[in-house]
């Protein structure tokens, strides 16, 4: 048995019994779609079908639709790619180190932030895709598979090739590790619904029973994963950060890199997780379930991980000065005072000076604070990225090539569609799946719950 | 009577009331066929007296192989079969296989554990699942004994220390196999 501190403020409010978890959750898988979510999930559809003309324009005519040029090769599709995968962060890390820490409010929200994840990361997975140009060809290009260009196997010496490595690993198995979570659930809505349903959600049971001795091997399942995930974790962004330090240009050849990323994606993925959950909470009312503590908490990480994000850019810049390397000190003057002064003072804004407003206990535990602020850091990050990809390329060594990098309304488009994505598969998610998991809840509704006197 | 089997089923609300129930149970010589819970009831294995599942040491030959098979395939890759200087390193530059070595480590880690337990537990979609008792997957746990497994001990008997124990109902159930 554990013991829980009495100081622990209750995890699930409105005195809750297990049944009632059951019919709080199943309610909104079972009802008929509202108008609201139908208004939003046409919204995200149309949105994808727009975008895709941009997906669809850059396939068939090639990616100089897009506004890359000599200088800057590398701009608007690889800070989404960064961008995606960072909050694509959030998800396995509540799930798996919060597991491992045994912090029990990430019960409320594991389930959507590992969808979210899920999501992020096939949003991500768009841009280096795309960027192939002719991404039907590609996977003789990523994975080792025998080819008849000459025996020509792929290059394990290059960070570009790792990063295929971990995204994909880090996708199959929050992508397990997700579904696996969703097995009870499936068999809880399985049994109270009847025809066609039943016969899905059977399916998607695989015909779980609850026995005990499923649920002890469930249980070590889930610490082994959980255990495997960890540094899996950690090591997505740490290679994703790899493209960048592995090359000689001034502003990505640090060392700092690696563990910046990390903090950097662990702060995006909260940020989106707050944006997200309190759109859910709100429109399925589960007020009781995530409860302003769950905001709290998370506004606590999004204040540690922001600051560390904040130590590593002055950090870099006292580097950059004290390396008495001239690039070096060029490309981050450039930053702060050349022609994308704007995004690196908007990124200064939003990722530094915005999370510290939640050492206040007022913001932290105000719903429109955070929500906005969550934006606000996302915002930021997105800058962040920009600003390290492109202000580093568009001056390099070479004056005369010196040009800037302005997107065209094919990059903003693709964007535009893996918002799309990313929203309709959030949003079909949430109508048909159990947004909160339910058996994990349950088993702490005796424990954490707050007692109807 | 062969193909079929009875059952004294225990209904429990309240997962510290079954926890010491099943010690009850087991103590007055009756023999439980299973228990089933809508959520993870921690310490019910040990107190039904299931052995520790065997499960990590698959994950960590799964792992193994998956870190044998990374080093092979990256050796004899770039090493054996197309020998090619990419950046003046040597042919095989082992720290430069460390991330696919580890990515390749947790897939197979991963992957494997969660097929061994989907065998092991037998979860497929087309199986019928059979419950007991349709409320095991909202907010009851189902203690089940198998009347078969039991013939030395009264029926009657079963059912007054199930209701000693803590049940909230006592039902009979025949299940046609």
């Amino acid at each position: 048995m554990q013991v829980t501190s009495p100081v622990r403020k209750p995890l699930i409010t409105g005195g809750k019994t297990v049944h009632d978890v059951t019919e709080d959750i199943c309610r909104q898988v079972e009802a008929k779609p509202s108008k609201l979510w139908l208004m939003a999930f046409g919204i995200s559809v149309v949105t994808l079908a727009i975008g895709f003309l941009a997906v669809a324009a850059t396939l068939w005519e090639g990616i100089g639709m897009w506004g890359l040029n000599k200088t800057v090769g590398w701009a608007w599709d690889i800070t989404n790619f960064v961008w995606w995968v960072g909050i694509g962060h959030a998800g396995t890390l509540i799930s798996a180190v919060l597991l491992l820490f045994r912090q029990k409010w990430r019960m409320a929200i594991n389930r959507a932030s590992e969808a979210m994840t899920i999501f992020a990361v096939i949003c991500a997975a768009m841009f280096p895709v795309l960027h192939m140009g002719r991404p039907w060809l590609g996977a003789y290009w990523a994975l080792p598979l025998p080819n008849t260009f000459g025996s020509l196997w792929v290059n394990f010496n290059s960070p570009l090739l790792w990063d295929v490595f971990a995204i994909s690993t880090y996708f199959s198995v929050s992508l397990v590790f997700w579904y696996l979570g969703l097995v009870p659930d499936f068999a809880t809505i399985r049994d109270r619904a009847t025809g066609i349903r039943k016969k899905i959600y059977g399916a998607l049971s695989l015909g779980w029973d609850g026995a005990a001795r499923t649920w002890s091997r469930y249980e070590s399942v889930s610490l082994i994963l959980a255990g495997l995930a960890t540094p899996l974790v950690l090591s997505v962004h740490t290679i994703v950060s790899f493209d960048f330090a592995t090359s000689v240009i001034p502003g990505w050849h640090t060392t700092i890199f690696p563990p910046y990323f990390v903090a950097g994606a662990i702060f995006s993925g909260f940020a989106m997780v707050l944006t997200l959950m309190i759109v859910t909470r709100q429109v399925f009312k589960l007020h009781d379930y995530i409860t302003i503590e769950h905001i709290e908490l998370m506004n606590i990480v999004i204040i540690v991980t922001g600051s560390i994000v904040g130590i590593a850019y002055i950090t870099e810049f006292f580097i950059a000065w004290y390396s008495g390397v001239p690039a070096e000190q060029y490309a981050f003057f450039n930053r702060m005072q050349g022609p994308y002064w704007w995004a690196y003072w908007s990124m200064m804004t939003c990722n530094v000076i915005s999370p510290q407003l939640f050492w206040s206990k007022k913001i932290r535990t105000s719903i429109a604070a955070t929500f906005i602020i969550s934006i606000i850091v996302n915002i930021g990050m997105w800058f962040e990225r920009f600003v390290i990809i492109v202000t580093s390329l568009h001056r390099d060594y070479l004056p005369s090539s010196w040009a800037m990098f302005y997107p065209t309304v094919y990059d903003m488009g693709v964007y535009l569609f893996t918002f799309g994505l990313f929203f309709t598969a959030f949003f079909l998610f949430a109508k048909f799946f159990p947004v909160i998991n339910m058996a994990e809840v349950k088993s702490i509704v005796k424990s954490s719950s707050e007692k109807t006197a | 009577m062969s193909d079929s089997k009875d059952f004294i089923l225990g209904v429990y609300d309240d997962e510290d009331v079954l926890l010491s129930a099943v010690g009850k149970i087991r103590g007055a010589g009756i023999k439980i066929d299973e228990v089933y819970s809508p959520f993870p009831v921690h310490g019910l294995d040990d107190e039904l007296g299931y052995k520790k599942s065997r499960l990590p040491i698959a994950a960590f030959m799964f792992g193994i192989l998956g870190t044998t098979l990374a080093l092979t395939m990256q050796i004899w890759m770039l090493g054996i079969d197309w020998p090619m200087i990419i950046g003046g390193k040597n042919h095989v530059a082992l720290p430069d296989f460390v991330p696919v070595t580890f990515e390749l480590t947790v897939l197979l880690a991963a992957f494997g554990m969660v097929g061994t337990f989907l065998v092991s537990s037998d979860l497929k979609p087309w199986k019928d699942p059979k419950l007991l008792d349709i409320r095991i997957t909202d907010d009851k746990h189902i203690m089940a004994i198998d009347l078969g497994q039991n013939k030395a001990v009264d029926a009657e008997k079963i059912g007054s220390a199930l209701k000693d124990s803590g049940a909230v109902e006592v039902n009979d159930k025949k299940v046609e196999e």
